[in-house]
């Protein structure tokens, strides 16, 4: 690595024409031409003591395993959560402890945990953080100071979210939609100090995320080190980058949603309230449309599927081309497909309310641009399994959860075909075919891909490797089980079993689902219990890993290539990177080695086939 | 290799259930055969490229798994491949929205013959009113709810007085005959589905929404709530009884008319004002 920081500093040093005066030496050096800098190096801000160093800290890296840690803290809740529902659809006698209001509470908090402050928060606070400015060759966030408010204000959210089991009357138990009227009335649990808390919790999210949003922007857009254009970015810093831009559109959404709500609730605004008879009484409200939430809700709502869906593609991408010691087929394509995917998601929110009572001519539009979708991100999971074929695939435990990834996901993208089709959603919406759907393409199959992207770089970020053996039954376990508790959930849809019922009662049609629901609740405990191998795995690679080493995986891309192994503040000691190609070129036909890393400089490799840099 | 093996076994898992599941929608009860049948084709055709792309994966696996001596092929991109693809993927995805439009359009536009229903949802309850003969339902309105009013029907709107009122989760329906579903509901969001019916629309506060079917199977249904009502939604059950002309016509003769109810309040209140006298 050192010869490379040498030749560039020459070629900083220089310009062009003379180092192409210099005569024989000039026409390799001339390939390699990068472009000088144009502004100075950032300036970083050291932590000398143990808070500015690991609390409040300002290195992205630490602030992306803050991210990581809490998100994963609040994510296990979920998970528990998640049994206790399933105890109770299961196994209801065991269950005596549990009222329906317990049971709604437990399904509200469960879907807003997940979704935003596990996977948003995970994958763009996580690995957003950690990736970026080591990806893109930077020090560090352009805004460090920023970035560590950002973490901060998603830990004061995260505790006023948890306070709310704490208040009286427990934690919304509304639906994480949330819907009015229903979710600040009486009749659903916890719509006093429960709904409140969860606006405020919400709002506080978002804020502190658009700091650290603004920082992955600005980061990719401002402060890529030489040579890195954005067609050489690994697709990775691509996926979230494009959903930060759609988080950055889509979350002033949920913002003033939750923002007018809180005023319905409080003030007695009627944003979201028509007319209502309460108890024989007509109460104070007047003139306000619940579907207008339900619009402000999706529009956010949906985006935030892709929100979290991009950084997986981008994520997956990346772990397969290494893996299998491939490029990426269709990069080009893949770049395109992430940005219209983003593009589109903001043109089909109303696909979650064809039988929501707006105009049924809405229909129409929606379902087409949400089939429309469904063409890109097909493209790319084309682009994935021709990634694999003419590989050479190691079967290790990262490429398992790729594997994974790969059928949950195309499994998940056929039941939103199902489901975007208006016709055919009004039979299947708001049944278990629903909940089956959601959770398949974007519970596990992103699921599949943190913990691939956990196994990828822990060696990274720890110095060690994790246990390959307790990774491969961690997998199985993870998948096979998911795969059993969702893939038959999806024929309770169609039987016609609702969602969000706490006890079916002995309805004629879904006695038969008795069976189902409790082979699903075993499951489900089995995948629950199976992730605590991996932070057993943590915990003891932790301490007697196999040390990792520079570039275990033989990667390209620049995270791997830090002089130090794991990365110091400031990543790149004293000199940045120079990028000289696409983070792609495994196994470039003539190459000594399979894999070409992107600080190799065009005159190391004369002899090799590049097609494209 | 193991993992290969696992993985069809999973491919070939998942088609055998879909075959012999016992899990499967319920005998359809309505009109909407057409909502069934786009369910199987979107059936085939997803269950075909799920089937495919996994088979695939599972045959890269088997092929191209890892040997020390080989080197991956080198090709960035292939247009020509990606271009079949995506047209390939457009033509499928066309084939399954086309039908699903279609189908979407015969929802939204009622036959002229059905008949209006009004369903009226409360957490956690339901109750219905059917137009008297002159095929009308009287406007309402939530503030007019009250014990002598319990639809809250506009007096002073003549298409009112005649209309049946059934204060009762039990709904009997004409076997053959479209009914046009109005729902409604006086304070939060609910939603009037009966499985075998297929169809459903969620009840919203402030504005009355709709859908349609026509029953074709005699029988007793179980209606469900479809959309979250607060703690009572799981329990926010009704019955439909589809019932042949006669029969339905003679239930019907026996409910009682807007226009009775005010006939004895009156009486009761004429009896209350007779004993205050007394």
């Amino acid at each position: 690595m050192s010869e490379d920081y040498n030749d560039n500093k020459t070629i900083q040093a220089q310009s062009s024409e003379t180092i192409s005066g210099e005569g024989g030496a000039g026409v390799t050096s001339d390939t390699d031409y990068v472009r000088p800098a144009e502004v100075a190096d950032q300036d970083l801000y050291h932590g000398h003591s143990f808070i500015t160093k690991w609390v409040f800290c300002q290195d992205a890296k630490v602030i992306g395993v803050q991210y990581f840690l809490l998100a994963t803290f609040t994510g296990i809740i979920g998970l528990i959560l998640s049994w206790l529902m399933r105890l109770q659809l299961g196994f209801p006698e065991l269950a005596g402890f549990m009222t329906a209001e317990h049971y709604y509470q437990f399904v509200t908090m469960h879907g807003m945990i997940m979704v935003v402050y596990f996977l948003t928060a995970l994958f763009l606070g996580g690995f957003g953080n950690y990736l970026i400015p080591l990806m893109v060759g930077a020090r560090d966030m352009v805004f460090p100071y920023v970035n560590m408010v950002s973490f901060w204000m998603f830990f004061v959210a995260v505790g006023v979210l948890l306070a709310s089991f704490f208040v009286p009357g427990g934690p919304t138990g509304s639906g994480w939609t949330l819907y009015p009227p229903q979710a600040i009335l009486e009749g659903t649990p916890g719509s006093g100090m429960g709904i409140i808390l969860m606006c405020v919790s919400l709002i506080l999210f978002v804020a502190g995320f658009t700091m650290g949003g603004l920082n992955y922007l600005i980061t990719v857009l401002q402060a890529r080190t030489r040579g890195m254009t954005l067609m050489r970015m690994p697709l990775t810093v691509w996926g979230i980058f494009t959903a930060t831009v759609l988080a950055m559109l889509a979350f002033p959404a949920l913002l003033v949603s939750a923002l007018m709500m809180s005023l319905d609730k409080l003030l007695g605004t009627s944003f979201f309230m028509p007319t209502i008879l309460k108890a024989g009484e007509v109460l104070e409200y007047g003139g306000g449309t619940p579907i207008l939430f339900q619009h402000l809700f999706w529009f956010f709502g949906h985006p935030e599927v892709y929100i979290v869906a991009l950084p997986a593609f981008g994520i997956i991408s990346d772990l397969i081309s290494v893996h299998s010691r491939k490029n990426i087929f269709g990069y080009r394509m893949m770049v395109w497909a992430i940005v219209i995917i983003g593009a589109l998601s903001f043109f089909v929110w109303a696909h979650h309310m064809y039988v929501s009572g707006m105009h049924p001519w809405f229909g129409f539009f929606f379902a087409t641009t949400t089939l429309i979708i469904a063409v890109p991100t097909a493209m790319k999971v084309y682009n994935w399994i021709l990634t694999l074929w003419r590989g050479n695939i190691r079967l290790n435990v990262v490429m398992l959860w790729c594997l994974g990834f790969i059928v949950t996901f195309v499994n998940g993208g056929i039941t939103g075909i199902f489901l975007g089709n208006v016709t055919v959603d009004v039979p299947l919406s708001d049944t278990y075919f629903v909940i089956a759907h959601f959770h398949m393409v974007m519970g596990i199959a992103p699921l599949m891909v943190i913990m691939g992207a956990v196994y990828h770089w822990f060696p990274l970020v720890t110095g060690r490797m994790l246990s390959e053996k307790l990774g491969k039954w961690h997998f199985w376990f993870t998948f096979l089980g998911a795969y059993s508790i969702y893939f038959p959930m999806h024929y309770l849809g169609f039987i016609g079993v609702p969602r969000r019922y706490f006890e079916m009662y002995d309805s004629p049609y879904v006695t038969s689902a008795v069976g189902m629901n409790e082979f699903i609740s075993t499951a489900a405990f089995i995948v629950g219990a199976a992730q605590f191998i991996l932070i057993y795995n943590i915990v003891t690679s932790l301490k007697i890993g196999k040390p990792a080493g520079k570039n275990p995986w033989q990667a390209n891309s620049l995270e791997w290539l830090t002089p130090t192994v794991p990365p110091e503040h400031g990543n790149w000691g004293d000199k940045l990177p120079v990028v000289h190609r696409w983070p792609y070129d495994f196994s470039v036909p003539g190459a000594k080695e399979d894999f070409i890393t992107q600080t190799t400089p065009p005159s190391e490799v004369a002899e090799t086939e590049v097609e494209k840099t | 290799m193991h993992a290969g093996i696992i993985f069809l076994l999973v491919i070939v898992g998942s088609v055998l259930f879909h075959i012999f599941t016992p899990w499967y929608w319920t005998d359809i009860a309505s009109n909407w055969g057409a909502m069934d049948d786009t369910i199987t084709l979107t059936f085939w055709v997803g269950g075909g490229v799920f089937v495919a792309v996994c088979l695939f994966m599972v045959y890269c696996v088997f092929k191209f798994s890892y040997k020390e001596n080989r080197k991956a092929e080198y090709k960035p991109e292939d247009k020509k491949l990606e271009r079949i693809l995506t047209w390939a993927t457009t033509l499928g995805v066309a084939a399954l929205l086309a039908p699903g439009l279609i189908v979407w359009n015969q929802y939204i536009n009622v036959p002229k013959n059905a008949i209006n229903i009004d369903v009226m949802a409360w957490q956690w309850g339901w109750q219905y009113r059917l137009p008297g003969e002159d095929g009308k339902l009287g406007s309402t309105k939530v503030e007019n709810i009250n014990d002598n009013n319990p639809f809250g029907i506009i007096l002073e709107d003549p298409n009112g007085k005649d209309d049946v009122l059934i204060q009762s989760d039990v709904i009997h329906l004409k076997n053959n005959r479209p009914v046009k579903i109005l729902l409604r509901s006086v304070d939060v969001l609910h939603n009037w589905y009966v499985p075998q019916f297929r169809a459903k629309m969620d009840a919203v506060p402030g504005v009355v929404t709709y859908y349609w079917f026509e029953p074709n199977k005699v029988g007793e249904y179980e209606v469900l709530c479809a959309e979250y009502c607060g703690v009572g939604h799981y329990a926010m059950r009704g019955r439909v009884f589809v019932k042949n002309e006669q029969d339905y016509e003679n239930w019907l003769y026996e409910q009682e008319t807007f226009s009775d109810l005010i006939a004895k309040q009156e009486e009761i209140e004429l009896s209350q004002v007779k004993l205050a006298k007394k």
